[in-house]
């Protein structure tokens, strides 16, 4: 059994030129390691929707992601104003995202639900004025 | 084992090992060992980049001499449409194609009128149910095999028909034996005039299971030299252009896609540009569109390595030369309601995914762990010196012993000042 490999990220905040940096690099980390097409897009897709959601919410944050045997484990974290109502922002179409943020086009209230549509297990600790903690898994 | 036919080669005379293509590489392909470069040809995509780059002309593609065409009885030229964009103050596409004549082929059929027909074609695939969108052009043989190699989630989105050159080269043959019921199929040449060295390594593999009906491919440059001297402005041509704008434009980037006829395209150029494209696909993170066209040169194939002209001004003659054409000349019969088969490659070639470590997932994270520790020992400036690109692929070739620790320059000085150091009984040498 291998170690589990830990991809370690900085998300920069207010900063959308390089927001979706992260993704890229884990999706060329993970076609080194030769995991399945499907499996690599299902976690870039999570981790892109993460890591925009960390810059327009909370400026910014960290990211791991660990590969081990069986699955991929993305872990956000930031240190932004939390979520109030988790199973409000779960909702399509729910958003609170701002009118600058929204005419660039993100902000669509898609984030979170996407993040659960692309992962087979998903957690959200959040605590308001505190921060949120993601953690999602791809099982392969 | 590696059977795929590249066309971009090195001459190892000419290269001092600079590190210029190297760095330009979009694939990591090219290491520079013994002070000349190396080209990896299982990660090379024939994008031509390096040739661009080269300082010192020591990228050389490989295409097929005009004189091989000798050896056919019937010999029919295929010109890319890129070729018109080459000639200063052109008004009158026919004076290319005369000139085409004059220097010994028999019969001229444009690639900008098997360009019409795909796009026809393409209108009505885009109408079929079921198929993956976006559909990405596959009409550029860089980005098919990039696809292949790296974006492999992506293959059900290219599109399956055959490329403008394709499609022409078998019309051109099916016409030749038609008005010349003597000739053999065997006795006729067809060959493409080409912008770019992609197109020979697509010639000379095949795609899948299809084998190119093109003959040769010759060098675009090589041509225009034999035409600037039989294109006379007084010469009555023989032969009129068969092609609209629509064909013709299909030498820029954007110029397959407007074809379309419908706003959800997205026409992107330059291999880095493609590939951030490709990404995004990728990622779900790109409008829904129905198309997307990409072009692995600046410009579209204007841009191509074997062309004369630069791509801006290329453009710039192709709009002058364009503006009183018609839209097309040549379209689907009336009421066809489908793409004939004839037009479908039936399997894109199996390529081996680029930069898989190993083939067994825990043995690529033992050498990826490996990697990354080794890549925190190294000093993260990204110089080439070492022959690697960068540091990352710096410490992959370490790990996959590719490569020696001391051919870092900044690791090589710290071991020197080192031994510097235990010779002179610890006194530093810059006197610190």
């Amino acid at each position: 059994m291998a170690e589990p490999l830990v991809f370690h990220f900085v998300v920069d905040g207010d900063n959308f030129t390089s927001a979706g940096q992260a993704s890229v690099q884990v999706k060329k980390n993970l076609r080194q390691l030769g995991l399945e097409p499907e499996t690599i897009r299902r976690v870039s897709i999570a981790m892109y929707e993460g890591e925009i959601n960390m810059v327009i919410h909370a400026g910014g944050g960290e990211a791991d992601v660990i590969v081990s045997d069986n699955c991929v484990e993305i872990i956000l974290k930031d240190c932004g104003p939390g979520i109030a109502d988790i199973e409000q922002a779960m909702q399509e179409g729910f958003s609170t995202a701002p009118d600058n943020i929204r005419s660039l086009g993100f902000g669509a209230g898609m984030g979170l639900p996407n993040m659960k549509r692309y992962t087979d297990y998903m957690q959200i600790d959040s605590v308001v004025g505190k921060g949120t903690t993601i953690t999602m898994r791809v099982n392969y | 084992m590696n059977t795929y036919i590249h066309s971009v080669s090195l001459d190892a005379e000419k290269c001092t090992g600079c590190t210029t293509c190297m760095k330009h590489c979009p694939t990591e392909a090219i290491r520079v060992r013994g002070g000349c470069a190396e080209i990896d040809s299982e990660r090379c995509i024939d994008c031509g980049e390096c040739i661009r780059n080269c300082t010192h002309n020591a990228k050389k593609s490989s295409y097929d001499s005009f004189d091989e065409i000798k050896k056919y009885k019937f010999k029919i030229a295929l010109p890319a449409p890129a070729l018109l964009a080459q000639f200063d103050n052109l008004d009158n596409i026919d004076y290319v194609l005369q000139g085409l004549l004059d220097i010994g082929f028999d019969d001229v059929f444009e690639v900008a009128k098997g360009a019409e027909f795909v796009s026809a074609y393409t209108r009505l695939y885009l109408q079929t149910e079921g198929i993956k969108k976006p559909v990405i052009s596959s009409a550029c043989p860089v980005i098919v095999r990039l696809i292949g190699l790296r974006f492999p989630f992506l293959k059900d989105n290219l599109m399956p028909l055959l490329p403008p050159m394709e499609v022409a080269a078998s019309m051109a043959k099916e016409r030749a034996l038609m008005q010349h019921p003597e000739l053999k199929r065997e006795d006729i040449g067809v060959c493409f005039i080409s912008p770019c060295p992609a197109k020979v390594s697509y010639v000379r593999n095949g795609f899948g299971s299809y084998k190119s009906e093109v003959d040769l491919v010759v060098s675009m440059s090589e041509i225009y030299l034999l035409l600037i001297n039989v294109m006379k402005r007084e010469k009555v041509c023989t032969v009129s252009s068969q092609a609209g704008r629509i064909g013709v434009s299909w030498a820029l980037c954007g110029g397959e896609a407007s074809a379309i006829i419908n706003d959800k395209i997205i026409a992107a150029d330059g291999i880095n540009n493609v590939i951030s494209v490709l990404d995004q696909i990728e990622d779900g993170n790109i409008p829904p569109v129905d198309f997307v066209e990409l072009n692995a040169c600046p410009g579209g194939c204007v841009g191509g390595v074997l062309t004369i002209e630069n791509p801006f001004v290329a453009k710039n003659r192709l709009h002058t030369l364009r503006r009183y054409m018609p839209v097309s000349l040549n379209s689907m019969p009336p009421g066809e309601s489908y793409v004939p088969a004839k037009y479908f490659f039936l399997d894109i070639p199996n390529y081996k995914p680029l930069s898989r470590l190993s083939d067994n997932i825990g043995e690529s994270m033992r050498l990826m762990s490996q990697i990354q520790a080794v890549r925190k020992e190294l000093p993260g400036i990204d110089c080439g010196s070492c022959g690697a690109p960068n540091c990352r692929a710096f410490a992959e070739d370490l790990v996959l012993g590719h490569a020696d620790k001391n051919d870092c320059i900044i690791a090589y000085k710290e071991l020197i000042k080192k031994y510097i150091r235990d010779y002179s009984g610890g006194e530093t040498v810059d006197g610190q």
